[in-house]
């Protein structure tokens, strides 16, 4: 073991954490994954098997291509055509095999 | 006519215009035309040159069009796919900036193309939950430096003596002031956003030893001997927020 003891390590871990937890609980849920709202291209990932996810949607609204969008965005926001998103991949707006 | 051309004997005369048209390739006269090859030959260049421009947008704003492409020109001419997959292309950019005689002018230019590689490994990497804060805690024991902290797979360290982390920043958003001194960015992907992350020098000596393997104990040891008031727990904590490492193991 080095100079540096364990327990000096655990005391300085432990005021630390006891300053973060709150803000970390907060940033990992800032987002949530969306489906059916990214613009053609403008997915952050999947759009089915094969492609290299990101960026790889081809239609507009492609249902089983998600965005990262704010948490609680995801059911609200409207989009064209009476559209809603959702948080798992939809049956709508799939490209033509 | 039943025209056979070897695919590997192919792909070699249009990465290579020293060799001849391949045997059987052919225009509509029946004979091998080198002006029509040499378009073959042209799309793949201009192809590859734009995936080293895509790959490097603040490189590219930084130096100019101009300058960028016939950089980048050079680097497709010296250097071929070795995969088929493009996002892997052109991962060695930064080390032909460094040795390029022409963007000596321009001495952080390599750093920042180590940026944007690691931006584009971090953005193609495998989805993980990183090291939670909750993890973490259960770690404050007696034995927390004896644990190894695993790098997640989107995780990278870029250290340099350049504000690499500002001048890239100030190409993503507006009002960023860049000042002059060394910089330490980590670049990391903990959700479905890449985040580029400057942290202090203290911070960045001890994470890369951890995400080269070192445990808890020694790569804290080694920090507090050149940092007598690093702050420890802060750096695990912010590190671990930001989306660095992804499990723990016990080393020993």
């Amino acid at each position: 073991m080095n100079r540096v003891s364990s327990v000096v390590l655990a005391a300085s871990l432990l005021s630390a954490l006891a300053g973060a937890s709150v803000t970390g609980a907060v940033a990992q849920d800032a987002t949530e994954k969306c489906y059916g709202v990214a613009l053609a291209g403008q997915n952050d990932c999947a759009a089915g098997p094969g492609t290299t996810c990101a960026g790889t949607s081809v239609i507009d609204y492609q249902g089983n291509a998600w965005k990262a969008v704010p948490s609680g965005t995801c059911l609200t926001m409207s989009l064209d055509g009476d559209r809603k998103g959702a948080l798992e991949a939809l049956d709508r707006d799939l490209p033509q095999a | 006519m039943s025209i056979v051309v070897g695919q590997e004997a192919f792909a070699a005369a249009v990465l290579d215009p020293t060799l001849p048209v391949p045997a059987g390739v052919v225009s509509y006269r029946g004979d091998a035309d080198e002006k029509r090859f040499a378009v073959y030959r042209n799309n793949v260049h201009v192809g590859l040159v734009g995936v080293v421009a895509a790959k490097y947008p603040v490189c590219a704003t930084l130096v100019g069009e101009e300058f960028f492409t016939a950089m980048a020109r050079l680097y497709v001419a010296s250097h071929k796919p070795t995969s088929p997959i493009m996002m892997h292309y052109a991962s060695d950019f930064a080390a032909f900036i460094e040795g390029f005689e022409g963007a000596r002018p321009v001495p952080y230019l390599a750093d920042v193309a180590r940026l944007e590689q690691a931006w584009s490994v971090a953005y193609n990497a495998r989805d993980e939950q990183p090291l939670s804060i909750g993890h973490l805690a259960s770690l404050a024991a007696e034995d927390l430096g004896s644990f190894g902290l695993a790098a997640h797979p989107a995780a990278a360290l870029v250290r340099s003596a350049y504000p690499i982390g500002s001048i890239w920043s100030a190409h993503h958003a507006a009002g960023v002031a860049v000042r002059p001194g060394a910089e330490s960015v980590l670049v990391s992907r903990p959700g479905a956003e890449v985040n580029v992350t400057v942290i202090p020098s203290a911070d960045a000596g001890f994470c890369g030893e951890l995400l080269s393997g070192a445990t808890i104990a020694a790569a804290a040891a080694h920090t507090l001997d050149q940092h007598p008031d690093f702050d420890f727990g802060r750096a695990l904590v912010g590190l671990s927020s930001i989306g660095a490492f992804s499990s723990s193991t016990r080393k020993d």
